[in-house]
């Protein structure tokens, strides 16, 4: 056990660390400060050309997914580099932001499962950042159930494509991606794990329609995304017809691979909160019962952290990180929760204030209360994780199932 | 002994239940949230024809002269209907500081307006962030003008009338301030719940009538007791609520082949939704009953229900968010409007630590007379 | 609304509390005090003799049972009268934990299912505490899932119609003490599991009953297993049809929610007490803690109240009642341990010669994962309030409408 960095990996750091003190962009340095859980805001620019520009620069020195391969715009990095990278990047990470789900999921399942023409053509440019990709899997009746999808994906008779037809939801940032990972129904006559494949779709393409969703919170991140009579060519079909599921696992699978990145979780924000605001009787910080909830976090947040390396540790002797890493965000989420609620409740009457101008500590904290719900859900519920850590990590049986073995058009609850 | 509403007091019930089913319903409420309009005017006007804003004022005052087991009736409806209406502020506060500390004249000049529906009032007092203390307030009277900053004030840019906290020589004190006359500046601020909104007021030499002469500090600690039971039965309603809607959706959304709700984890959420709904609720009885005789147990019995119905609201208005998953986060769906009101009246009134604070000082208090006796 | 007395309901508590005055066997007070969360530790005298000296007492002037009618050993008290005794009896009701279950349960399961004959017999001894009554549902393979018991009853073969009991109970509380146990067997296991049972109520003194105390956790034996070998119970002890017993049964657990008025124990007001002793009560970390308890326990009290509200207007109360155990155990366990971080290293301590508040936090954490399981499990009392009380779907079933002896079970797979 080492907690240190090994003379390489000091090597490593501060090579990163020299690159990015030369050529990251200072200027946003205030703005990133002071988005964090809020959101990025940088007042007076354009987020995604400010995130495409940082991306650009570091592929052109080869620091953009620094843990794929070179040929596919990687340096072949390893899992312990990675990490180093990524707390050397620190703030700046916020920019990459646009990027994480093509270069956390789609990308890995593209390298695991396209011809080597498609990853050549596609990989680099979504390292790059030149092209930003998406992952269509959720529906309106397939949520924490994704099997349950019905998006139609139909051989065209006499051609070697195939026609889509049906809607997805939840798509992050489907409204600038040029491209996406869809999984589609193929076979609807087979329980519904059995029909399901996975293509690659131009999110340019004739027929598809993004539609943003107003959010509880105002923002507007996630999108449906509709499908009508949309043409993709086979040779952009990932793994083999009817073994989308499995394709699927691969994409779900390297979520979790993003275990190096930093899990959010409010802890350090509300730490720096405390330490300036002052209670009638003194500084928070001071005070017996703020220190008793701080602690409660300081440890889970430690315990996240320290979780996320030793599964770094198991990754880099070549274990594949399995579903206990599904701790990460269903801690995460609540504890972002929690944490929210509780500076407001310091902050008392002037916690319900919400614009930056107004509100204590630039409105951090009720930004956070309103994207939290959201972080609870996405990509996961709470209540689905519990399920996951208990069966596939605890070892216990499923819960009964209705629907299994039975052809999917035959479900009940269709 | 008896511990519920009497026949009467739930037909009154029924009766506002029905009223704001038509004239709070969501759209009225998104109306609100998303417009500039400040309150529902229609709803405001409607809620004093039918008697509720004056439920609770003297009929000597033009009230109703209902008492206060009906207002906190109306009170969980208007919780449960999430009502765009500057309620809280003209009759749990305004009306209350006046009950409490006004002389004949401002009695007689504001009440039977609160009760006709004509007037707004508000109450203004916090400054800064953090819990409100005397010494934190700096606003100032001298030579019967205020002057100072108040944020946020609940209703503060629609309403008429304000009772402001302000320091004067002699002290914190209360002062009646007309909001439409001179010396006064509002504006809106953002908050957490746009469907009831805010301001910041910049008094600047705004002329001012006091309000009762006695111990500020005292009379708004009374009049908050009071306040915090009625504002513990919007968040009950509002607990209810939105228990009932994550109840409905449990029962309506398929997955695995299954409604939703016959999954254990999905019912024991449900379960603990109801637990502490049920707990608030009974809390509030007490509250509502301590509050309407005049018990000596309101202070504790006020602080008991407002902690545990801030909990509770907070806890049914996340978890609704919860069990509706994706859905419950978008605007369409109507579980915001319970998420944000109930972070808005967390912290109305003061928030829940404070609240802690004072529940165990006035336990400590009664046990330890009890000791001594 | 109205948290006070009426005129009547005050003369009434003033007639208690007069007789108490006059009756109480104040000289253990100190030491009842002290008990609590897991047992009575009365040293000055036998608990059993003591227990049920104070309810021969009690029920001499009517005050056992009050509730119940008067033929039957009560006084025919009204719900409201019955939380008043309560009240006034205060630290001397610790004394009846011996009578809980057969006053609580078994009592009014027999009231409602038993001839004329058995509830004159058995009734009266049952209130005034001369019968000690256990209650003999629970099975190593039937927990929570009550309805999979194995325990046979089967007609004897001499023509007598007496039924012979094969088969083992566990967790019977008080199986020790018992005079009389009722007793819920399997007399049908080709039906499905709820419908093949039957209830009885038997003679704990009978050849083939045998009890054997379980050495809890906390070092007690309170808990027992019963087993039963050719056990002999005429016809007449029978309670509501063959195959019947599913809802005689659901009359005990409806009864047992009936003991509303009474309220479970929650720890609060020791912790309250202790935190001001200590001056822990000044520290807002322990403040806010000692909040959330403060008005869980004064909802859990207030809860316990209305629903004593709607039986006074003849309303049944119903599942909605689970919350108590459910809230009460949680919290109990959370006050035990709190109390103990209060003490610091001296919190490890038990013997209430050298521990803070004589041990009795300690007690309390010893006992009270067990209260969150006896008489329905935390997540039992959840799906009873999500199923019966917010009407969501039961759970997929797989032993539903299947022959009992087709069932799987972790003893037969």
């Amino acid at each position: 056990m080492n907690f240190d960095d090994t003379p390489e990996e000091a090597k490593f750091r501060a090579e990163v660390r020299a690159w990015i003190s030369a050529n990251a962009p200072h200027d946003l340095d205030e703005d990133l400060k002071k988005s964090g859980l809020a959101g990025l805001r940088l007042p007076g620019r354009d987020i995604m050309a400010e995130s495409k520009a940082w991306q650009k620069k570091k592929a052109d020195a080869g620091w953009a997914v620094p843990h794929w391969p070179k040929e596919y715009g990687g340096r072949g990095a390893t899992p312990i580099e990675r990490v180093v990278w990524q707390q050397e990047e620190g703030l700046y990470n916020q920019l990459a932001q646009p990027f994480a789900i093509g270069q956390g999921m789609c990308g890995p399942t593209v390298m695991a499962y396209a011809s080597e023409d498609l990853k050549r053509k596609y990989l680099p440019k979504l390292a790059s950042g030149e092209e930003i990709w998406c992952q269509l899997f959720s529906e309106p009746a397939g949520g924490s159930d994704v099997a349950a999808l019905r998006t139609r994906a139909e051989k065209a008779d006499g051609s070697d494509e195939w026609v889509i037809n049906g809607q997805k939801i939840w798509t992050s940032g489907a409204q600038y991606s040029d491209y996406g990972i869809l999984l589609t129904r193929t076979d609807p006559n087979v329980p519904k794990h059995a029909g399901l494949t996975m293509f690659i779709v131009d999110m340019k393409a004739p027929g598809v329609e993004v539609r943003p969703i107003h959010q509880m919170n105002g923002g507007r991140g996630f999108n449906e995304v509709f499908f009508e009579n949309v043409r993709i060519h086979d040779s952009h079909r990932l793994g083999a017809v009817n073994d989308g599921w499995n394709v699927a696992l691969t994409t779900l699978m390297n979520e979790r691979m993003s275990i190096g990145s930093r899990l959010a979780t409010g802890f350090p924000e509300i730490f720096g909160f405390v330490a300036d605001f002052q209670l009638p009787d003194g500084p928070a910080i001071d005070n017996a019962a703020v220190r008793a909830k701080l602690a409660d976090w300081a440890v889970k947040s430690s315990g996240l952290r320290y979780t996320a390396f030793r599964a770094i540790s198991s990754l880099s002797k070549g274990e594949r990180p399995g579903p206990e890493n599904s701790i990460g965000k269903l801690v995460a989420g609540v504890m972002t929760q929690d944490i929210a609620k509780y500076a407001m409740e310091l902050e008392a009457e002037a916690g319900v204030l919400t614009s930056q101008e107004d509100a204590p500590a630039a409105a951090l904290f009720q930004n956070m209360v309103l994207n939290s719900p959201g972080m609870r859900i996405a990509g996961g519920t709470d209540e689905i994780l519990r399920n996951i850590i208990a069966e596939r990590v605890l070892g216990l049986p499923g819960d009964v199932r209705v629907d299994k073995n039975v052809p999917f058009n035959q479900a009940p609850g269709r | 002994m008896n511990f519920d509403f009497s026949d009467e007091q739930k037909q009154l019930r029924d009766s506002a239940r029905r009223f704001l089913e038509k004239q709070s319903s969501v759209a009225v409420v998104r109306r609100v949230l998303e417009g500039d309009e400040g309150y529902d005017r229609e709803l405001w006007q409607g809620l004093a024809e039918m008697g509720f804003t004056g439920a609770a004022i003297p009929e000597e005052f033009g009230g109703a002269g209902l008492g206060y087991l009906e207002l906190c009736v109306i009170a969980e409806e208007l919780g449960r209907a999430v009502a765009p209406v500057p309620f809280s502020s003209t009759v749990y506060l305004a009306a209350e500081f006046l009950l409490a500390a006004g002389n004949d004249a401002q009695k007689k000049n504001y009440l039977p307006k609160i009760a006709a529906g004509e007037v707004i009032g508000t109450f203004a007092y916090a400054e800064t962030a953090g819990e409100v203390t005397a010494e934190r307030i700096k606003a100032t009277v001298s030579g019967g003008k205020l002057s100072g900053t108040k944020i946020p004030v609940a209703d503060g840019s629609i309403a008429d009338f304000a009772v402001v906290a302000a320091q004067s020589g002699s002290g914190l004190g209360l002062y009646l301030v007309d909001l439409t006359g001179p010396g006064v500046t509002r504006t809106v601020v953002d908050t957490i719940d746009p469907s009831r909104k805010h301001a910041r007021i910049v008094f600047d030499g705004a002329p001012v009538e006091q309000l009762g002469s006695g111990d500020a500090e005292a009379v708004i600690a009374a009049v908050y007791d009071r306040a915090a039971v009625l504002t513990a039965f919007e968040q009950v309603g509002g607990s209810d609520r939105a228990l009932e809607m994550a109840r409905d959706y449990a029962l309506e959304r398929i997955a695995f082949g299954r409604q939703i709700g016959s999954f254990q984890a999905i019912k024991h959420i449900l379960a603990d939704m109801y637990v502490s709904a049920t707990l608030a609720r009974s809390n509030c009885y007490w509250g509502a009953y301590a509050l309407s005789t005049g018990s000596a147990e309101l202070p504790e019995a006020a602080a008991s229900c407002r902690v545990s119905a801030t909990k509770a609201f907070q806890h049914c208005s996340t978890n609704n968010i919860q069990v509706h998953g994706g859905m419950g986060f978008t605007w369409q769906f109507d579980c915001h409007l319970y998420y944000k009101r109930s972070n808005l009246l967390a912290l109305n009134l003061g928030s829940l630590s404070v609240w802690e604070n004072r529940l165990i000082a006035r336990m400590r208090a009664r046990n330890s007379a009890r000791d001594a006796a | 609304m109205n948290f006070d007395d009426t005129p009547e309901e005050a003369a009434f508590r003033q007639e208690a509390r007069a007789w108490i005055a006059a009756n109480a066997p104040k000289h253990l007070k100190e030491e009842l005090e002290l008990s609590g969360f897991g047992g009575l530790y009365l040293k000055s005298e036998d608990p059993m003799q003591a227990g049920k000296a104070w309810q021969k007492k009690k029920a001499e002037a009517g005050w056992a049972c009050l509730h119940w009618p008067k033929e039957y050993g009560g006084r025919g008290a009204t719900p409201i009268e019955r939380v008043i005794w309560g009240q006034e009896e205060g630290v001397y009701a610790k004394l009846s934990g011996l009578f809980t279950i057969g006053h609580g349960m078994c009592g009014p399961t027999v009231m409602a299912w038993g001839s004329e004959e058995a509830k004159r017999e058995r009734l009266p001894t049952l209130a005034s505490g001369e019968e000690i009554w256990c209650q003999l549902f629970s099975e190593p393979a039937a927990g929570s899932d009550l309805a999979g018991l194995r325990t046979r009853a089967e007609k004897a073969t001499d023509g007598s119609g007496d039924w012979i009991i094969n088969g083992q109970k566990i967790w019977t509380s008080g199986a020790q003490h018992s005079q009389w146990g009722l007793l819920l067997t399997r007399t049908d296991p080709n039906v499905p599991k709820h419908k093949g049972l039957t209830m009885f109520f038997l003679d704990m003194r009978s050849p083939g009953v045998e009890v054997r105390p379980i050495r809890q956790m906390n070092d007690q034996r309170s808990f027992n297993e019963v087993f039963f070998e050719n056990v002999r119970i005429p016809d007449n002890q029978r309670l509501g049809p063959v195959g019947g017993g599913w809802n005689v049964s659901l009359t005990t657990l409806m009864n047992e929610r009936l003991s509303i008025g009474s309220g479970m124990p929650t720890g609060f007001p020791d912790l309250l007490d202790f935190a001001m002793a200590t001056g822990d009560v000044d520290n807002p970390a322990v403040r806010a803690k000692l909040a959330d308890w403060a008005v869980k326990a004064s909802g859990l009290k207030f809860t316990a109240f209305r629903a004593l509200s709607a039986l006074s207007k003849g309303e049944t109360p119903g599942p909605e009642n689970s919350i108590g155990k459910l809230v009460a155990g949680a919290m109990m366990q959370d006050i035990a341990r709190y109390a103990m971080d209060l003490q610091g290293e001296a919190g490890v301590l038990t013997n209430a010669a050298d521990a803070e508040a004589r041990g009795k936090f300690q007690a309390m954490a010893l006992r009270s994962p067990a209260t969150r399981i006896e008489g329905g499990s935390d997540e039992i009392l959840r799906n009873i309030i999500a199923e019966r009380v917010l009407n969501l779907p039961a759970d997929v079933r797989v032993d539903k409408d299947v022959a009992f002896n087709a069932i799987p079970t972790s003893g037969r797979k």
